[in-house]
């Protein structure tokens, strides 16, 4: 008997040594960043990383200014050091500035960074700069986890040139104290005729976004607002446009392109589908705070999060913000699908095509590279794949300022963000939201071809001085459909055609 | 004397102006007259290409130079109307003198990125504590950033916050070392302090002036920072300058071609028209 029990007792013993749990005791001791998980094995854990040495080798960084994916960056540079013994210089910069930092290098044939951050649409410019991930990451355990879209988006032509730590899309996040609320759903009944429920149409937005502006509705003797959105030019506010035109304009029964059309390369940005968009987005430019027109996506990230209005839409970020224990609105928040339209313009037709349409907006996010001008090609990927391990990315994903959000199978558990102390009915409705737009059969990608900075900054120029007045929408849309046309002759139309036939294949469900 | 000799210890400084002048003009030249981009990453000759799309299709960079045009002029006019202001004032002997020269000096002495962060902060429409105060006292929140027209005198306001000490330094430099003689002529002429200022103090000052003048308008026609941080040049474009515009074209589109035809084409106009200025306003200023 006793000799069982001292058997039992070693195995036991046996077992906690060699198992993830003692690790994470271990490793979680000294990283406090993965306190909850502990580290978790796999190729690139805190503990496969400690028998790296990179002693008397400098890994150099250029990424996002502080905290949106500057921090985290940061944060396993440090622990990567402490790691491997390797030097990690980070340098910060700003988002607009991210692309002309790794660029001006690239063309000059030089390397000053080892590893490069940027948005996933820069792909197509950056990738004979970027050395392809290598098969031994590829075929790793912790990216055959990566859902199939965000593998497409990291790569080209079937190589993945961008190492995934990051998944982006736009959804709606609305006050569920508000919209869920028996006394207001029978306040805005008598106001208005109507039902306070999650917005499935932005005619329905609007209209609720209008009645909830500019008093205080939450009671914390502040005034609140309709909604948050990322409305200041050069900031990333193309991309909240998109959301706001795919459901007038990303027609399925119109296949072929959403921002051209494949065949002949004409710009659609000024059919009325896109022009209808522009008008709701003229009339928002009421139901926002205060200065919102300014509002970049800090500011709506800040806004959103800190209680102060009803919706908004665009990156998780926000969402992830509001369900921080510290916000105001923690447990107060639900996510639904961007809202949709009861019209959808038909190009093939010319005319509108009554019935609901939505369409999910997978503006893509932030991307990362290794130069392929860098002398520390291993040391690079190794740091990629141990800011993206398993321990790393759980505890990532749960910190709204970070900017890592979902790109993983096993992202869209529910236990995955109870455990971080979120209610399950929101959990839920996050988890839904998510995998839903991975379900949807007419989802829009972002611009990926030749020249897509500049199309994208004529588009934002143009609704920016609709928003400010200075242009009516179809006027706007008519001078960014102009300037369009304009970039397509210097860039070439068939080189444009070559790149998007890539991006319209996916919308289209052909890849 | 050899004077073959002197040209050698001319070539340091020749060659230093060639590295840091002449050849960055030149290759921007060269520049300008190729289809740099993202998708070109060569210097390829387009001849004038870039100059034609220039003159002939884009109102954007033209609206940011009268835009420019009038934030720089009335910025350094209103810097000189309170620089003069101030410096008459410490100039005089008054109490704590010496304190008010130093705290004069304070804006100019700051980081202008930071400075303007701050006074992002300040004009914030709905966080920040300018409206806040307005509201105490019953005024409706002020659009700073987020009106067309009211975004512009908000970018004046904080370029005259910032540079109005450099213009009251030089001011003061020169009212300090103005002859004595012409101030008692009129002191026994019983002239009054009005007319002491318009028939000595002024004309005198009038070569100071212009020198302050010139400097401050070069200054402010390369405002970028203060617009950069503030509006980023919004909302839509209202607050968009030249060198903002050009920034945009070249470090955010990529297009560094036509960046540089841009940034040549401003050089070419901004060596012009503040000839023409110097010349109007010496003509204006200084009497014979």
């Amino acid at each position: 008997m006793k000799t069982i029990k001292t058997c039992v007792t070693a195995l036991i013993s046996a077992l906690l040594v060699f198992s993830p749990v003692a690790y994470a005791d271990k490793w979680s001791d000294q990283f406090p960043h993965i306190k909850t998980t502990g580290d978790i094995p796999g190729d690139c854990s805190y503990e496969s990383m400690s028998k790296k040495n990179y002693k008397g080798k400098t890994l150099k960084i250029n990424t996002h200014a502080v905290p949106v994916m500057g921090e985290p960056t940061a944060l396993h540079a440090e622990q990567f050091a402490k790691l491997t013994g390797a030097k990690v210089d980070v340098t910060h910069t700003p988002a607009g500035d991210l692309y002309a930092k790794a660029m001006v290098p690239f063309q000059a044939g030089q390397a000053p960074y080892d590893i490069v951050f940027g948005f996933s649409n820069f792909i197509n410019d950056w990738r004979r700069y970027l050395e392809p991930v290598p098969k031994k990451y590829v075929e790793m355990k912790q990216m055959k986890d990566v859902t199939p879209s965000h593998i497409g988006v990291a790569s080209w032509d079937g190589v993945m040139y961008q190492f995934p730590v990051d998944g982006d899309r736009h959804y709606l996040k609305y006050r569920k104290d508000v919209i869920d609320n028996p006394k207001y759903q029978k306040q805005y009944k008598e106001a208005t005729g109507k039902e306070l429920k999650v917005p499935t149409t932005w005619k329905e937005y609007g209209e609720m976004a209008a009645y909830f502006n500019g008093w205080d509705w939450d009671g914390d003797g502040e005034k609140e607002y309709g909604s948050a959105e990322v409305m200041k030019k050069d900031d990333l506010m193309y991309a909240a446009f998109y959301s706001r035109s795919a459901a007038y304009s990303k027609n399925p029964k119109t296949p072929g392109g959403f921002f051209f059309d494949l065949e002949t390369m004409t710009p659609l940005i000024n059919n009325p589908g896109f022009v209808e968009a522009l008008t709701d987005w003229v009339a928002a430019t009421k139901y926002v705070p205060p200065g919102g027109i300014n509002f970049g996506l800090g500011d709506e990230i800040g806004s959103f999060g800190g209680g102060q209005t009803l919706f908004s839409f665009s990156w998780d970020d926000a969402f992830v913000a509001a369900m921080q224990p510290d916000s105001p609105i923690n447990n107060k928040v639900g996510a639904a699908q961007l809202p949709g339209a009861t019209k959808v313009w038909n190009r093939k037709t010319n005319s509108w095509d009554e019935g609901f349409n939505q369409a999910p907006f997978f503006v893509w996010g932030w991307a990362v590279g290794v130069a392929k001008k860098s002398k520390e090609h291993e040391m690079a990927f190794d740091y990629l794949c141990f800011f993206a391990n398993e321990a790393n990315h759980q505890a990532d994903i749960g910190i709204g300022r970070f900017g890592v959000n979902p790109f993983r199978n096993d992202d869209f558990k529910v236990d995955v963000w109870t455990q971080i102390g979120w209610d399950k009915d929101i959990a839920q409705s996050y988890v839904d939201t998510l995998a839903k737009m991975e379900q949807s059969k007419n989802r829009v990608f972002p611009l990926r071809v030749p020249g897509t900075f500049e199309f994208n900054a004529a588009l934002a120029t143009a609704a920016a001085k609709a928003l400010a007045g200075q242009l009516s929408p179809q006027a706007a849309l008519d001078e960014a459909a102009k300037q369009w046309n304009d970039i397509l002759n210097r860039v070439g139309k068939d080189n444009v055609r070559k790149a998007y036939a890539v991006g319209v294949a996916m919308e289209d469900n052909k890849q | 004397m050899n004077f073959k000799h002197k040209f050698v210890f001319l070539f340091p400084g020749l060659f230093v102006l060639i590295g840091i002048l002449i050849f960055p003009i030149i290759f921007t030249i060269r520049l300008s007259l190729s289809g740099w981009n993202s998708y070109t990453p060569e210097m390829n000759f387009i001849g004038i290409t870039n100059y034609i799309r220039l003159f002939t299709d884009d109102p954007r960079f033209w609206e940011s130079f009268f835009r420019l045009s009038f934030l720089s002029v009335t910025t350094v006019i209103l810097q000189y109307v309170i620089g003069f202001a101030l410096a008459m004032m410490v100039w005089r002997e008054i109490k704590f003198k010496r304190f008010f020269r130093v705290i004069f000096l304070v804006p100019m002495m700051t980081t202008p990125v930071i400075m303007t962060v701050i006074w992002r902060t300040f004009f914030h429409e709905s966080l920040g504590p300018v409206n806040d105060l307005l509201g105490g006292l019953g005024v409706k929140p002020i659009l700073w950033l987020s009106d067309p027209v009211i975004a512009k005198f908000t970018v004046i306001i904080v370029e005259v916050w910032q540079w109005t000490p450099f213009m009251f330094l030089l001011i003061l430099a020169g009212l300090l070392s103005l002859p004595k003689e012409p101030f008692l002529a009129a002191a026994i002429d019983g002239a009054s302090p009005f007319r002491k200022f318009v028939y000595v103090t002024f004309p005198l000052m009038a070569p100071i002036s212009i020198g302050a003048i010139i400097i401050r308008l070069i200054e402010a026609s390369k405002i970028m920072d203060t617009v950069f941080v503030l509006t980023s040049g919004g909302p839509g474009t209202a607050t968009e300058t030249s060198s903002f515009y050009i920034y945009i074209k070249g470090l955010r589109e990529f297009q560094m071609g036509y960046a540089a035809t841009l940034s040549f084409t401003y050089l070419v106009i901004m060596i012009i028209s503040l000839t023409i200025i110097a010349k109007v306003l010496t003509k204006l200023m200084i009497k014979e």
